[in-house]
């Protein structure tokens, strides 16, 4: 059992919802893997406000998602009690953390995107969604600073630092195409004139490699999924129906 | 007026020793000390909480317990900054952490073993954490009693979200309750612990409260947190894991047990179930975060070399 | 809850000799925050970062979370610099200039309030 992106109206809206949510959700739950493991204490609270920052997106997409949809479904539904085949986040998010330089650059193709989205998103024509996009915008210019500065200070920091960005990058290269493909109209062409500038102040190369690989907002996700959902899950399964 | 006698007419009068002021040598170094301890405890406190943010129950605890956790990192954050007003590098006070000579609140080698744990945590540890703080924002030395204040206003909300998970499971299924019974049998007597040895058996006290760095003695501070504590329990429906408690009138205080001081000095020298995972994380973490912070150093220097360039043109 | 842990026999809390602190230590910058419009900068603490844009975003992320920081500074503290406390009470007045002061005029009720 799969998932296919909807095509009428309001189906529309509320699957867009839960892939931009998925998306969050996602990157939030990895994010908040290196809460106690950054590189120094400063930046330990700067991943986990950038991590709390995404949870609180997704939360606030899946509750206007479950009202619209209108069949009682709560945020904890759409988090806990879907299956791996259900998500719908882009396999960029799912990605383990790596390195930080394989965090920072994750999060400099993701943010890029997001900015873009949610300035587009601002514009419609649903009024809880415009309201999120509007906070959700703030918060992407902000955490795109991080990423974009990040990115800078280890491409142009020691040569060890200039590999793993440059291994970061190639590595997850072919994970960027599949953000211009399903739900939004966020421009491919905006979002490379951004990755480019910022990875050219950073001495890196923009990789040459045509291979490019989606599924996700078809539900077919890479092996790493499965996993993070069965940690993420874990209480629910064991314990359904329970108030916490 | 001698030095000593301009330090001793502070600490009398109330006032606050800022870092710029004389101080006795063993007063500078006992500060450095616990202040650093405490923002140890801080840092190491959320790896036992960090333990549970991937498998939050639900998504709302999951947003609180990374909010706590973030404001713990604060908090260790503004207390070292505390302690570095006093001439010492925040690296030299990591390295003896690492090195295991400093050590931190002896709680935080304890294990989490279930959900019901983080509530108990939030209630008997932040519990433990505002009786002392409160304390501590009278402490003489300036810049520690303002970072304590500042953590003050923080705080409260990290033990009412403990208590109210705790609530929760505590009305909710059998098997919630059993968790959270669980939990107060394996957190009451290491939080009791948190206070420290007898005051007749703790060579620093007298010493620390002629300074005002300590305002209320262990033993005191820790019958009100017994006090505090034990209606809590009763309004959770849970029984303290402690046969010798029981009010006593005359005193108007609670009578408890007690403490197995050889497990509280087993966790002390480094021995107790947790302490080495907690110190080789820490350590790990740090070392493989060594090359960031060179590339962070190393292009700073680039840049500002560039901006000299730029200047001299 | 105690963070003065007991210092066990045989131990000692002071840093070696020549242990090697050399992890490129990031300076220490130190943090002001103005609340709210018509309020002033206050000194909240310090942290460290490599450069300028990482200090300010630390700092925001540290001691604005909950929304207290309508301008916020950071300073290298090394550029911070200050009378030595020895000199302080020489080269700040004493308060022998009374006539500074606006308690020492005698002004009639009658003129109002001046």
């Amino acid at each position: 059992m799969g998932a296919e992106i909807a095509t009428s109206g309001s189906e529309s809206l509320v699957t867009a919802l839960i892939a931009h949510g998925d998306d969050n959700l996602v990157l939030a739950q990895r994010l908040g893997e290196w809460i106690s493991n950054a590189p120094e204490l400063e930046e330990d609270i700067a991943l986990g406000n950038i991590a709390l920052d995404h949870l609180g997106v997704a939360r606030a997409l899946y509750t206007h998602a479950g009202q619209i949809e209108g069949r009682g479904r709560t945020e904890d539904d759409f988090a806990m009690r879907r299956a791996e085949r259900e998500f719908l986040n882009v396999l960029l998010v799912e990605q383990p953390n790596g390195d930080f330089a394989h965090t920072m650059i994750r999060a400099l193709f993701f943010d890029a995107y997001q900015v873009d989205l949610w300035e587009e998103l601002t514009a419609s024509d649903d009024d809880t969604l415009s309201g999120i996009a509007a906070r959700a915008g703030k918060e992407a210019r902000y955490h795109l600073l991080h990423s974009s500065a990040w990115t800078v200070r280890l491409g142009d920091g020691t040569e060890e630092s200039h590999r793993r960005a440059q291994d970061a990058v190639d590595a997850l290269w072919r994970y960027t195409d599949e953000l211009f493909h399903g739900p939004g109209q966020v421009s491919r062409e905006r979002w490379q004139a951004t990755i480019e500038q910022v990875l050219e102040e950073a001495g890196l190369e923009v990789p040459d490699d045509p291979y490019q690989w989606g599924g996700g907002r078809r539900g077919l996700h890479s092996e790493h999924l499965g996993s993070l959902l069965a940690e993420m899950q874990w209480m629910q399964r064991s314990y359904p129906g329970l108030q916490w | 007026m001698s030095p000593e006698e301009r330090f001793d007419a502070i600490v009398s009068a109330e006032e606050k020793v800022e870092p710029a002021d004389w101080m006795p040598e063993e007063y500078r170094k006992t500060l450095i000390r616990q202040i650093a301890q405490h923002a140890h405890s801080e840092v190491i406190g959320m790896q036992p909480e960090g333990n549970w943010i991937a498998r939050a129950p639900t998504l709302h605890r999951k947003a609180i317990l990374m909010a706590k956790v973030q404001d713990e990192a604060g908090h260790g954050l503004y207390l070292y900054s505390a302690a570095e007003t006093l001439g010492v590098n925040r690296d030299e006070l990591q390295e003896l952490l690492h090195q295991g000579r400093h050590k931190y609140s002896s709680i935080f080698n304890y294990p989490t073993l279930s959900w019901a744990d983080i509530g108990t945590i939030g209630w008997l540890v932040d519990g433990a954490a505002i009786t002392n703080q409160v304390m501590l924002t009278r402490c003489s030395f300036g810049p520690y009693a303002r970072a304590m204040v500042r953590i003050c206003k923080e705080e409260s909300f990290h033990q009412r979200q403990g208590y109210e998970a705790l609530i929760r499971l505590c009305s909710g299924s059998p098997d919630q309750k059993a968790m959270a019974q669980d939990a107060l049998d394996r957190w009451w007597w290491p939080s009791l612990m948190m206070f420290g040895p007898h005051d007749t058996d703790s060579t620093h006290t007298e010493q620390s409260m002629n300074w005002k760095i300590k305002r209320v003695s262990n033993d005191d501070l820790r019958q009100q947190f017994v006090d505090m504590t034990v209606p809590q329990a009763a309004y959770l429906g849970l029984t303290i894991p402690d046969p010798d408690l029981q009010w006593n009138e005359e005193r108007g205080h609670y009578d408890f047990g007690e403490i197995d001081w050889d497990e509280f000095w087993a966790v002390v020298k480094g021995n107790g179930p947790m302490n080495r995972d907690r110190v080789e994380h820490k350590v790990r973490a740090w070392k493989e975060g060594a090359w960031v912070r060179e590339a962070a150093t190393a292009h700073a220097a680039k840049k500002t070399a560039a901006a000299v360039v730029v200047g001299a043109a | 809850m105690t963070y003065e842990v007991p210092v066990v026999p045989g131990e000692s809390a002071d840093i070696d000799e020549g242990t090697d602190l050399s992890t490129e230590a990031w300076p220490l910058w130190e943090v002001f925050v103005r609340a709210r419009r018509g309020l002033s900068h206050v000194h909240l603490g310090s942290l460290h970062a490599a450069d300028p844009e990482s200090a300010l975003q630390n700092a925001r992320d540290v001691y604005t979370r909950r929304g207290e920081g309508a301008s916020l500074w950071v300073v290298r503290s090394s550029e911070i610099h200050s009378f030595d406390p020895e000199e302080i009470s020489d080269f700040i007045e004493a308060n022998e200039k009374v006539y500074r002061l606006a308690t020492t005029y005698d002004i009639p009720d009658e003129v109002g309030h001046m």
